[in-house]
């Protein structure tokens, strides 16, 4: 739209990051904003409006996923950005880091049955009043696919209780298929506030149907939407 | 010279001479005559493990060399052929497309895991050193039978040592096969094999470039790991080969993800003169031979060699086969920009040597010769043997076995039920689920269809990519079993909507020191390189894995096609699901009474005999054009390759993968029902089109002279054949499905 | 001075590695095997010769990076 600033995106992109080149193009072709790849070493992200922790396999993921990333220069910054309320979105081994890191409650286990898998996966959107999720529809099944050997969502009882009671838990499996013995089905969460969302399933995987899936490309418009609307700029259809 | 200053515990060149230690390494006391003519002297131990590796079949191809000239290698598309990393095919656009595969087999038979994983590893970089863009991983793989403990252990952990290296790295797999014959029991296969994409201008060389020019090494440091891998590779398969363990290697995917991201940013850079890759025979095979391409020398000083373990020998540092490590030549002004991009992805770059004038590889250790060879002699000068070829007894008896001779099968539904639910025919979802098959998004058909389809960022193009082999019918016939390995990798093409381009086959036999071996040999190459003229796909690399034996004798003859083929447009993607209720069902080809080697013979009756079923070059050439051309037309809805099982399991696949939707089929027939079900008759596709199409597409096949008849339609819930009116298969897909699917877990859980 | 640190998935959690093996040890007949934890053991080697702040230093990487104290408790010797 003329005359409106852009929305920009940052890639945070760690030493055996695999997924930053899906997340930039995701972002591309979806809302066609401008994005840009931030390496670790990295200590500023002010100019940045969302910020993407992709996936892949960060130092590693040796010793823990994600245990040696949370250490990165660049997470300052992150903390920072969470704080500041910009929109930050962990997928697959960037869920991990932000777990890591604190900026999300519980952690990621081994898959319960011991192996990575990688198919598509119906996931029931839980929560769609967050910015990443207001243009699909309360309940709504749609196909993103997941890649993982640790995605097995884990909290305490009274952290599970929490996110339920603050409607924190953004995307579950659906009923009956969950791939990886998450506690209650748990597939996506988010913070307090709303702007840090943390997922396993890969959104940036479903954004054309020659991969199967179009169903992720609505996870974009939503952060593009809800940002244009807090800088009170005009929302795009869905 | 320098003998003295090896290692104490090191043989001196006398002691190798007299106690004839060169045997150990695999050296016959010919090749050690002719070692001795070339250095005029009698090689120490560095020398003699330098050579003894150089002069594998692994890397000299002494056995295989008069087989693998058979092969054509050139074609208007080919930019590169066999000789360097792996071979590069035009795909328009100043874009190319470059792939190879390569063995694991002997590594993985002792440390699955390990094996398979570094095998990956070993084939990305072969990919990335010629510049290249790895995007897509392959691996056909053979085990013996599930129902062995042994077996499934390899089996699960084959898988898992190709997840997870694939899956770190970040490079899809995306298709591949695997099949399970107690002839691979103790000796399974493991091929992997990578597709990479580059610029036209950036296509790299391993040369040693420009006398007086550096030579780096990249990578983490050198261990004792993987020493005398490359001769291993080159026995047969034996108890004490169980205590060489050490000879394994263990991968790092991180650190070749950060080499591959490294060296892909000094190729970008324009920078380098020369880069290859170290695998087997590590530092040794990568110097020689880039020295040699450029008709150069190289120095190397063994001390600057990052090290991993202290006290190394230069012995240990010549033959150590540690992983993730390149060698490149650039000019010395271009040092600090190359130290910068390494030093930026934590990268250890080591200048550890210099190109010289005189044409051999000079080895310094602390300040001395410890080494001096002709390059020529390492590289080119190693007896290439014409070994014994005689016609196996059993190819003869076989011609006179009647493949009918056993009753027929009476429960047609059964016996496609229990066909279903034969481990090679069964569904390998078990397999490919633990693979990222989608990373880098491009990837438009996964695993599980006849080939992957991987998109070319940024065009409307994709491409096709696929590994087949069954060894049963090479094995019964090599000369028609290797034409139809070459077709049916073509015809897995030709069905997902592309253009078959190229071939790169990994050659896996028994001992060629065995006359029967090498017959089989002969005769499956023969039968390759015809079907490869035939079918335009020219052979541009490949690998050869012989000695696959164990107590029980030699595998199958497997050589494994894999094939790459150019999608014009990604309109033009064909999958085998059926798509919509109506659509009328085609059969294409011939059904003859064709069951040696099939599964069927092999479920029901354990048997692997007879002759395969033939192939006529002309008839599969015509099929696969005719259908190419249907597709582009649009007139084709799905498609699927006839294969092992033959219609009736084809039928099964097509509505399973079409999300449970069924099918009627009704055949006319003079063969008996089984037979017309099963027979694995080849130059065969099983075709659907929507009903408006159909006319069209039928008229287009009989212009092409491609026999053509209309089966069935696409509907319900149900899989139901008929045999001249006669009710033959008859089940709910949904249970089809079930048998297909759980059979492979319910022997892995 | 060494430090050996052990890592051990905390006892209120699911250790799916520590449940395969168990499984597996029941049926190769090791019957009186009960419950199986899988854990981790890293091995330091610290340049220090003062105990009481190896023992505070060790105690820190624990916390900070060694174990996740979501899902992992730890213990460590110091030899």
């Amino acid at each position: 739209m003329k005359g409106d600033r852009v929305m920009k995106f940052a890639v945070l992109v760690f030493p055996g990051s695999n997924c930053d080149i899906d997340c930039y193009k995701a972002v591309e072709s979806t809302i066609g904003q401008p994005v840009d790849y931030v390496w670790q070493t990295s200590t500023d992200l002010s100019a940045y409006d969302a910020i993407l922790v992709p996936g892949g396999f960060s130092y590693g993921d040796y010793l823990r996923c994600g245990a040696i990333a949370q250490f990165a220069p660049v997470m300052g910054a992150l903390k920072q950005a969470a704080e500041d309320g910009k929109y930050i979105l962990g997928i697959c081994n960037g869920f991990q880091i932000l777990t890591e890191a604190r900026l999300l409650p519980g952690a990621l286990l081994r898959n319960k049955a011991l192996k990575f898998r990688c198919h598509s996966a119906k996931l029931r959107v839980v929560n769609n009043e967050t910015p990443f999720t207001r243009d699909y529809a309360e309940n709504e099944l749609i196909d993103i696919p997941i890649a993982h050997g640790e995605g097995n969502y884990y909290c305490d009882e009274a952290t599970l209780k929490e996110l339920q009671a603050n409607r924190q838990i953004v995307f579950r499996y659906e009923a009956g298929n969950n791939p990886n013995g998450s506690v209650d089905d748990i597939a996506g969460i988010c913070n307090r506030a709303g702007n840090v969302v943390g997922m396993m399933p890969h959104p940036e995987r479903a954004v054309h149907e020659l991969l199967g899936s179009a169903d992720g490309k609505r996870m974009f418009t939503s952060i593009l939407n809800a940002w244009r609307e807090r800088s009170g700029a005009a929302v795009i259809g869905g | 010279m320098a003998q003295q200053l090896s290692a104490a515990k090191e043989p001196n060149a006398e002691q190798i001479a007299e106690q004839k230690l060169y045997k150990q390494m695999g050296v016959t006391d010919d090749e050690y005559a002719r070692i001795c003519g070339f250095l005029g002297r009698k090689p120490n131990y560095v020398e003699i493990g330098v050579f003894s590796v150089m002069w594998s079949e692994h890397c000299s191809y002494k056995n295989s060399k008069p087989v693998l000239r058979r092969f054509p290698t050139t074609g208007p598309r080919v930019l590169m052929g066999p000789g360097e990393g792996a071979g590069v095919v035009d795909i328009g656009d100043n874009q190319a497309v470059v792939f190879k595969i390569e063995s694991h087999n002997h590594p993985s038979a002792i440390e699955p895991y390990q094996g398979a994983a570094t095998g990956v590893g070993g084939i990305i970089r072969d990919i990335f050193s010629m510049g290249a863009r790895p995007v897509a991983l392959l691996n056909s793989l053979r085990f013996g039978r599930l129902e062995n403990d042994r077996v499934r252990y390899l089996f699960e952990h084959v898988v898992s040592g190709i997840a997870g290296y694939g899956n770190c790295i970040g490079i899809p797999t995306v298709a591949g096969e695997v099949m399970f014959d107690e002839s691979y029991e103790g000796n399974p296969l493991v091929n992997a094999m990578c597709v990479g994409l580059i610029d036209h201008d950036k296509i790299q060389k391993g040369v040693a470039k420009g006398v007086g020019n550096p030579v780096f090494y990249v990578g983490p440091a050198t261990g004792r790991d993987g020493i005398h891998g490359a001769t291993f590779a080159s026995e047969e398969l034996t108890a004490e080969s169980e205590a060489k363990r050490p000879a394994v290697q263990v991968g790092d995917p991180f650190m070749e993800k950060l080499v591959m991201e490294a060296c892909l940013e000094l190729i970008d850079s324009g920078i380098v003169l020369g880069i290859q890759d170290m695998g087997a025979a590590g530092l040794t095979c990568s110097s020689a031979e880039m020295a040699s391409k450029a008709g150069n020398g190289i120095e190397l000083y063994l001390d600057r060699v990052p090290q991993r373990e202290e006290g190394m020998t230069p012995y240990e540092m010549m033959l150590s086969e540690s992983q993730e490590r390149m060698l490149y030549v650039i000019r010395p002004e271009h040092e600090a920009q190359a130290r910068a991009i390494f030093d930026r992805w934590g990268v250890i770059c080591a200048k550890v040597g210099k190109v010289t004038d005189d044409g051999r590889l000079k080895l310094f250790h602390h300040g001395e010769l410890v080494g001096d060879m002709p390059v020529g002699a390492l590289v080119d000068e190693c007896p290439v043997y014409n070994p014994a070829s005689q016609e196996p007894a059993y190819y003869r008896e076989n011609a006179a076995i009647d493949t009918l001779r056993y009753p027929e099968a009476a429960n047609l539904t059964e016996t496609l039920r229990r066909i279903l639910a034969s481990p090679t025919v069964a569904s390998k979802e078990w397999v490919y689920n633990q693979y990222d098959s989608m990373v880098r998004t491009e990837t438009f058909v996964r695993p599980g269809s006849d080939a992957a389809v991987v998109g070319v960022p940024g065009t409307r193009k994709a491409l096709a990519m696929t590994t087949d082999c069954n060894g049963r019918y090479v094995y019964l016939d090599p000369a028609v079993g290797g034409r139809i390995a070459v077709s049916e990798a073509a015809r897995n093409i030709v069905c997902s909507g592309a253009l078959p381009l190229a071939v790169t086959d990994n050659l896996n036999f028994g001992s060629p020191e065995k006359p029967d071996i090498f017959w089989q040999l002969e005769q499956a190459t023969e039968g390759m390189a015809e079907a490869c003229r035939a079918l335009e796909t020219p052979v541009i690399g490949g690998n050869v894995s012989l000695y696959n034996e164990n107590a029980k004798g030699a595998i199958y003859p497997t050589p494994v096609v894999g094939m790459v083929g150019l999608v014009e447009d990604v309109d033009h993607i064909t999958t085998q699901g059926f798509k919509a209720e109506g659509d009328i069902v085609l059969l294409l080809g011939d059904t003859k009474a064709e069951l040696g080697g099939s599964e069927l013979q092999y479920v029901l009756h354990g048997v692997t005999e007879g002759r395969p079923p033939e192939l006529d070059l002309a008839v599969e050439r015509a099929l696969q054009q005719a259908v190419l051309e249907a597709i582009r037309g649009g007139l084709v809805a799905s498609a699927h390759d006839l294969s092992e099982g033959g219609l009736a399991v084809a039928l099964a696949e097509s509505c399973i993968s079409g999300g449970g939707i069924g099918a009627s089929v009704a055949l006319e027939t003079e063969l008996r029902p089984d037979v017309a079900l099963f027979s694995e008759s080849q130059s065969r596709i099983l075709l659907s089109a929507r009903p408006d199409k159909a006319d069209a597409l039928q008229e287009l096949l009989a212009a092409r002279g491609v026999p053509c008849r209309a089966i069935g339609t696409v509907g319900g819930s149900e899989l139901r054949i008929t045999v001249n009116g006669k009710e033959g298969v008859r089940s709910d897909v949904a249970q089809l499905e079930k048998a297909w699917k759980e059979a492979i877990p319910c022997y892995m859980k | 001075m060494k430090a050996k640190v052990y890592v051990t998935i905390k006892q209120n959690v699911l250790d799916p590695q520590g449940s395969a093996v168990e499984g597996a040890l029941h049926s190769l007949g090791f019957e009186e095997v009960g419950k199986v934890r899988v854990g981790k053991f890293v091995e330091l080697e610290l340049q220090t010769a003062d105990r009481g702040e190896a023992e505070a230093r060790v105690k820190a990487m624990c916390e900070k990076l060694l174990a996740n104290t979501v899902i992992e408790d730890y213990r460590y010797e110091l030899e």
